[in-house]
């Protein structure tokens, strides 16, 4: 083992004087995390905020046929815009968010007391559309209800007989499982803080040791090849995990500052998430930096070595996106899935969902049982005669 | 010592086999150096990869001091110093940490891996680049950083694949020099060449090697007295049957 560590300190002292594998490790891999969720979550606030708080622009066409409705809606901080020529098309082509018509025998229907026709033209395939279209509903339904009681009251009647039922909602949600949707990209960062971290070690004790023809006289040293190999895999490893531990703590830092409790979310970015991620990151990290290594270490050259790591890093996404794109519940097979296991655990950190001491282990054990195998094929690989010859 | 014995070596398979080492066998003894000579292809460098075991042979045996290299291939490797065809350096590393990395992986002591590497600091002349890191060194000024580095164990069996490649004329000449100097202390000197005269000046036995086979293994001397040619160039050719890849 005296020879892995020989290997390993080099490796580490020669790629500490790379600037760019020490930019990648210690600034890009660990920042771009936090980076891009401040920048997401920021965005996304400002945009829900603005949608709330500004008046609706609402373009309406025969505003002339029912002006008590049009005044209502003025009074609902609704800006009353002219008709457009062709309302459909400028929904279609979201010169609008939502238009509203209102024909001609409105006024007619009104009078006699029958339901007086009113469209809202909207593309609910626009998802900008959804929250100007639900709050014009919410004016039109509620001004549809006060005109309705004043009709009850007018003819003797109380109003409640119109509401033989009262739905009340009590949302179970808490702030913090709100914002677990927007979060569930979370865990993909850290994962790729950790293949940036990696990526530059991996390719430079493998494949670039070869292009640079320095492989052979190091494979003529009387030191069997897995232990090169782990003293390799070790400095790749300890650079994917400075990066993780890095990204981390520096999500848990401008974690801080996120304004989610302006749209309702708060997240909860503790000790007990730093030390848990940490964790469950840890084995990812080396199945990882295992993973990269092996599939570099089948590269002929540097730039090979670049496109398919490039390729893997796309890996780590499949599971991200499904889950949130699905709904799912957390069961245990996920748990002891690598990758899976992070993202459930991690997301359920993150809304503050308890997460048992079984599951961590599991997720723990298991990513750390694949990353051995892993270990052990890139041994396997690293035995054979052709990976040491250089042209 | 080195004892090569029948060895063979093919790559590839079906049709496309090719045969690199087909059957060669010398020998190659303390106190001397011994060239390996051939043409561009003829199977030197698949021949020292096999005894320094980074490849194995298909068939055939191969014995440094007595040690089997196919039982034992650690223990071969301790008694070796390679300088192989590829001499790649950290360049990010200097001359020094470039050697004492190699002096750590042979599990040397903190103590002996100084006074051996400042030795050949000294035997090598360069002394004065052992402190740069090796991006930008010269052709000359790599080789001697390769071959400290291959030397750094004190090694008993030298072998150096084409050891001459690239250098200038006074940098052979160094290089020739060097050989000498390991030939005196006793070692058993093996170097591959396909120059004629680098193997004439230097060497007390030729290997010729052509298309995988040993097709002489003599003195300079005897070489000449048994082609019946004057010149040794001339001997070569007659030997290897062609002067395609001859290269002086």
């Amino acid at each position: 083992m005296k020879s892995a560590l020989t290997v390993f300190l080099k490796e580490v002292r020669e790629n500490l004087r790379d600037r760019r594998t020490v930019i990648n490790t210690l600034v890009t891999g660990p920042l771009m995390a936090p980076l891009i969720f401040v920048l997401l979550i920021n965005t996304l606030v400002t945009h829900e905020l603005d949608k709330a708080e500004k008046p609706l622009s609402l373009p309406v066409a025969g505003a002339q046929y029912a002006p008590n409705l049009i005044a209502a809606l003025k009074q609902n901080n609704v800006e009353i815009k002219d008709a457009l020529v062709d309302p459909e098309k400028a929904v279609r082509e979201q010169d609008a968010d939502a238009v509203l018509r209102i024909p001609a025998d409105f006024a007619k229907s009104w009078d006699k007391g029958e339901p007086a026709q009113v469209e809202i033209v909207y593309d609910q395939s626009q998802r900008d559309s959804d929250s100007a279209v639900s709050r014009l509903r919410g004016i039109l339904e509620h001004y549809g209800q006060r005109t309705g009681a004043l009709r009850l009251l007018a003819r003797g009647l109380s109003p409640t007989i119109l509401k033989p039922l009262a739905v009340a909602d009590r949302d179970q949600s808490t702030p913090q499982s709100r914002s677990g949707m927007m979060f569930a990209m979370l865990p993909y960062f850290f994962i790729l803080g950790g293949f940036i971290g990696g990526m530059a070690l991996a390719i430079d004790t493998t494949a670039g040791e070869r292009e640079r023809q320095s492989l052979e006289p190091l494979l003529a040293n009387p030191v069997p090849r897995w232990q090169i190999l782990a003293g390799k895999l070790g400095a790749t490893t300890a650079f994917a995990i400075t990066t993780v531990l890095l990204s981390i703590l520096a999500f848990a830092v401008v974690g801080q500052f996120l304004p989610t409790e302006k749209i309702g979310m708060s997240l909860t970015i503790g000790v007990r998430f730093v030390v848990f991620t940490i964790l469950i990151m840890l084995p990812l990290a080396a199945l990882l930096a295992a993973l990269q290594t092996t599939v570099a270490a089948f590269a002929k050259s540097y730039r090979e070595a670049q496109t398919y790591l490039s390729l893997l890093m796309f890996v780590p996404i499949i599971p991200t996106m499904l889950m949130s794109l699905m709904p799912f519940k957390a069961q245990v097979w996920m748990y002891a899935t690598p990758l899976v296991g992070q993202q459930v655990i991690i997301t359920r950190l993150m809304r503050g969902d308890p997460v048992p001491d079984s599951a961590l282990a599991l997720c723990f054990v298991c990513t750390a049982l694949a990353a051995l195998i892993i270990c052990v094929i890139a041994a396997r690989i690293y035995r054979s005669e052709r990976l040491a010859i250089s042209a | 010592m080195i004892e090569v014995k029948d060895l063979h070596k093919a790559f590839g398979a079906g049709a496309k086999r090719v045969a690199a080492v087909d059957g060669a066998s010398f020998t190659a003894r303390d106190g001397e150096i011994t060239g390996l000579l051939g043409p561009n292809g003829a199977g030197k460098t698949t021949t020292l990869r096999c005894l320094y075991t980074l490849m194995q042979p298909d068939a055939g045996q191969v014995l440094v001091d007595g040690i089997d290299a196919a039982v034992d291939p650690l223990g071969v490797r301790r008694v070796l110093g390679v300088l192989p065809d590829a001499r790649g350096l950290y360049k990010r590393l200097t001359a020094r940490e470039n050697i004492d990395y190699f002096a750590r992986l042979h599990g040397i002591e903190t103590k002996t891996m100084h006074a051996r590497r400042e030795m050949l600091a000294d035997a090598l002349e360069m002394r004065d680049i052992l402190d740069r890191r090796t991006e930008g060194f010269s052709q000359g000024q790599r080789v001697k950083t390769a071959i400290a580095r291959a030397l750094v164990h004190d090694p008993h069996n030298v072998i150096l694949d084409e050891p001459t490649n690239g250098l200038d004329v006074m940098a052979t000449r160094a290089m020739r020099e060097f050989l000498k100097q390991l030939k005196r202390e006793g070692r058993c000197v093996l170097f591959s060449s396909h120059i004629m005269q680098e193997v004439a000046a230097l060497c007390d036995r030729i290997v010729v090697i052509a298309k995988g086979r040993v097709v002489a293994d003599e003195s300079p001397d005897a070489l000449r007295a048994q082609t019946g040619e004057a010149n040794l160039e001339d001997a070569f050719v007659k030997l290897i049957g062609t002067d395609e890849g001859l290269a002086a």
